[in-house]
């Protein structure tokens, strides 16, 4: 069953993938490999874990600003993520997925951390503001 | 967050697709930090520009760009001195990717002056507001200058600086240009002591609005060298010397706490960061008359500062100590994996994470003393 979500519109566009989520805040510099889309840093729970083409979930960006540009690199390798969801976006995460153009939704009516599992099928509409996750 | 017509178009991409972007990314921090308009800038200064930082990911991003920016921007330093690079042991590869970002930084029109001190160039009018990404000029921009500006990333600064406007909140609001912590120093500082001070200070009161208040009164430089230790350390872009002001926090230091000082043997000393005033320069170079430096001995300066101090800078070369321009010890892969004395609270703090060198912090007569010091 579909449970639709409203949110707010941070970066447009619309998107259907998979979902990866984690509760620990992301830094894109150092923390992803711009090629692989492969998360890297060592001390972060989705180490190992692919975000590309993936619907990825996580509270906050941290780090540097050169992030967004990470963000945008990852786009061009074909290995950015389909589209992200926030708690709360902050500038690094807002930049990237702007300049990228990968939908980016965030201050959602339900926490999206505890509302969206792992591997379930999520559908991210920021032309029209909700995100629809398989339940 | 209100749009103007114009602004409107701009987003719609009657300008150009840089110009959307830069707009739809002004439009989303308006939202994300509760901006009600955006407000015209008097200038910009990004970050972001040291091929060492920004890697491939910021050259690909920038090379994708056009369009031209709508304010005087100019260039935080860069990875090396676009004329004595290989001096400095800068190879060939890094030499032709950094300047293929500085010129691409140029064909947006942006001045390609690489500097951490901006407001030597030109100096923003008090009460104006820009929108500037070092983080230590942001800080002496808002509390020395007199000019508003929030601490900006590179990113967001060159999307302000396409459109000439940024969002109107937080340090642009003045609502949130007042003090909230109250720092008391009843014993004497000079010279490397303020940077010593800020890199102390920055730990503790983090993003907070620091009130100083001292026994001896701040040079320029001085303030130069606390803000750069505090927004290092913490994410200080304000600070106030009134002192007056009651807080319920007041945090009071004793000299030993401030005394980060040692002596040890680096394989390099560097000075200039922030890059040296014309002030600063000839203090370098009276302490270094008469001497012959014994160990490589480093001054980062501004472009604009040396080509205004070419007899200070003849006498302090003819010691075989060297001044370099548009880059410093932080952002330059020369300094890596070396062992550094510096006079700097900032580099105290980058120079282990950023270079992975041993950094020791001393005064800068000890900085001067250690590079002449015959073995």
């Amino acid at each position: 069953m579909l449970h639709r979500i409203k949110g707010r519109i941070i970066s447009k566009g619309y998107a259907e993938g998979v979902a990866v989520v984690t509760q620990e805040p992301l830094s894109f510099l150092g923390g992803v490999d711009p090629k692989t889309g492969i998360v890297i840093d060592p001390k972060h729970e989705l180490k190992g874990t692919s975000i590309a083409q993936r619907i990825l979930v996580f509270p906050t960006g941290k780090g540097s600003t050169v992030g967004s540009y990470v963000i945008y690199q990852l786009k061009k390798n074909r290995v950015a993520p389909a589209a992200i969801i926030n708690e709360l976006s902050e500038t690094i995460v807002a930049v990237g997925a702007i300049i990228a153009s990968i939908p980016l939704m965030d201050k959602l009516e339900v926490d999206p951390i505890t509302a969206i599992k792992t591997g379930s099928k999520v559908i991210v509409d920021c032309v029209q503001g909700f995100v629809e996750v398989d339940v | 967050m209100y749009l103007t017509r114009e602004e409107e178009r701009a987003l719609a991409g009657e300008f150009g697709h840089g110009k959307q972007k830069a707009m739809e990314i002004l439009a989303a921090l308006g939202d994300i930090y509760g901006a009600e308009k955006l407000i015209p800038i008097e200038s910009a200064q990004i970050s972001g520009v040291s091929y060492k930082t920004i890697g491939d990911a910021g050259l690909e991003y920038l090379m994708d760009q056009t369009g031209s920016v709508a304010v005087p921007t100019l260039l935080n330093p860069m990875g090396m001195d676009r004329f004595r690079w290989s001096e400095l042991g800068i190879d060939k590869h890094f030499f032709e990717k950094q300047m293929a970002i500085v010129a691409q930084y140029g064909m947006l029109g942006i001045d390609a002056q690489c500097t951490c001190t901006p407001y030597y160039i030109t100096s923003p009018q008090r009460g104006t507001h820009v929108s500037w990404s070092e983080s230590s000029a942001v800080s002496y921009a808002n509390s020395v200058l007199g000019a508003w500006t929030n601490r900006e990333g590179g990113p967001s600064a060159l999307a302000s600086a396409l459109i000439g406007k940024t969002p109107n909140y937080g340090y642009h609001l003045r609502e949130n240009r007042i003090s909230d912590v109250s720092v008391k120093i009843d014993f004497r500082l000079s010279g490397a002591d303020y940077g010593a001070l800020g890199y102390v200070i920055g730990k503790v009161v983090k993003s907070k609005v620091p009130a100083f208040s001292f026994t001896s009164k701040p040079t320029n430089d001085e303030l130069k060298a606390l803000a750069a230790g505090m927004a290092a350390t913490g994410s200080v872009a304000l600070f106030c010397l009134e002192g007056a002001r009651a807080h319920q926090e007041t945090i009071e230091l004793v000299p030993a706490e401030v005394d980060l000082y040692s002596s040890g043997e680096p394989d390099v000393v560097v000075l200039g960061c922030p890059h040296c005033s014309r002030l600063e320069l000839a203090e370098i170079a009276r302490l270094l008359r008469g001497r012959i430096v014994t160990k490589p001995l480093w001054i980062c300066t501004s472009r604009h500062i040396a080509s205004r101090s070419v007899s200070l800078i003849t006498q302090i070369e003819k010691t075989g100590a060297r001044v370099i321009c548009d880059t410093c010890m932080i952002v330059s892969p020369a300094f890596e994996n070396r062992c550094m004395m510096v006079n700097s609270g900032k580099a105290f703090e980058y120079g282990p994470s950023l270079c992975k060198s041993e950094t020791i912090i001393a005064t800068t007569e000890t900085c001067i003393d250690t590079a002449c010091t015959i073995h």
